[in-house]
């Protein structure tokens, strides 16, 4: 179905992009107060171990039978789809901070300049190499499973792998020419995106798992993604009256 | 060793049930119940919808009480 790989490379994309830039950001941070060398190592490891991950589980989920891995795969991407959604919804309406790369940045940077020195083996700077191979993996880690449920759940892992190739090579080519954190990326609204087709996967797929048949099929998916976007919309508007609210109050009690 | 295999399943938890356990244990409820109804012969397609349309506000909810709109809510992460 055309409209659930424009979806899946939609997802996939944005979600690798949004954890590009932060794992980005943390490699900026090691290699330019610290030592690129180093950094880059951590790198090229922490990108090894994610695609030693994904050549693993690639292959054994295609393996597993299409109802059982929407189900499990439908309820692990609701909740991981829900998180996004939350804390994104929370972002939007003021009652959490945004996600802003240059903050995070100075933050990394001010850390790694007072760490020791020291290295271990072929690596000369051990800090810059652990913090590089920590940002990969753990910002990659989830970006591999969002892509592999993704592509065994449509039966196209190819077109999610490409999707986040382009979406790290995209990263790295602005990274390269920026060589700043890239704090203009709208990273809050896409990550709204993100939670907001995971969430509506998570429902479809997870739905299809424990043996319900959506009214029309595939195309129910038509209806799920525009309703759970305005429910979320909607959301953010009632939690921002209430906090107007509730600043309007606080401030009238203080005048 | 304990202390890294605890670490270990501290990590998985964060990355699968992230900050609040409550919308983890409400889809896996959904799920079941999804299954029994569809294994019922009822049609069960409405239920997950309903559960999101219940869990995500009750989250929210949740942070909106405790918070004083001070941008400290939950972590920093995903």
């Amino acid at each position: 179905m055309a409209m659930s790989s424009g979806a899946l490379f939609l997802a996939v994309f944005l979600a690798c992009v949004v954890e590009a830039v932060e794992a980005l950001t943390i490699v900026l941070a090691a290699g330019t107060s610290r030592d690129w060398r180093s950094a880059i190592t951590g790198v090229v490891a922490g990108v090894a171990v994610l695609a030693v991950i994904v050549a693993g589980l690639g292959p054994a989920l295609t393996a597993v039978p299409l109802e059982g891995l929407r189900l499990v795969v439908g309820g692990l991407l609701l909740i991981f789809g829900l998180q996004w959604l939350r804390k994104a919804i929370l972002r939007a309406s003021g009652l959490k901070a945004l996600h802003d790369e240059d903050a995070i940045f100075r933050t990394e940077l001010a850390s790694a300049r007072a760490a020791a020195a020291g290295g271990r083996g072929l690596v000369a700077d051990w800090y810059s190499f652990t913090l590089s191979f920590k940002g990969v993996v753990l910002e990659g880690l989830e970006v591999a499973f969002i892509a592999l449920t993704f592509g065994a759940n449509q039966q196209n892992i190819p077109l999610a792998a490409a999707a986040a190739l382009a979406a790290v090579l995209v990263v790295t080519i602005a990274g390269v020419a920026v060589r700043a954190p890239l704090a203009r990326v709208p990273e809050n609204t896409m990550k709204f995106v993100v939670g907001i087709m995971l969430t509506s996967f998570g429902i479809f797929w997870g739905a299809e798992g424990a043996g319900a048949v959506w009214p029309g099929a595939d195309a129910a998916l038509l209806a799920v993604v525009p309703v759970v976007a305005l429910f979320a919309l909607a959301l953010v508007a009632v939690l921002r009256r209430s906090a107007d609210m509730r600043a309007t109050r606080t401030h009238l009690a203080g005048s | 060793m304990m202390s890294r295999l605890l670490a270990f399943l501290q990590f998985w938890y964060d990355f699968v049930v992230g900050d609040d356990w409550r919308i983890a244990v409400g889809v896996v409820a959904a799920l079941a119940l999804t299954y029994g109804l569809g294994g019922a012969g009822v049609p069960s397609w409405w239920l997950l919808p309903v559960a999101v349309g219940i869990l995500l506000p009750l989250s929210l909810w949740r942070v909106a009480r405790g918070s004083r709109g001070d941008g400290t809510a939950g972590s920093n992460t995903r």
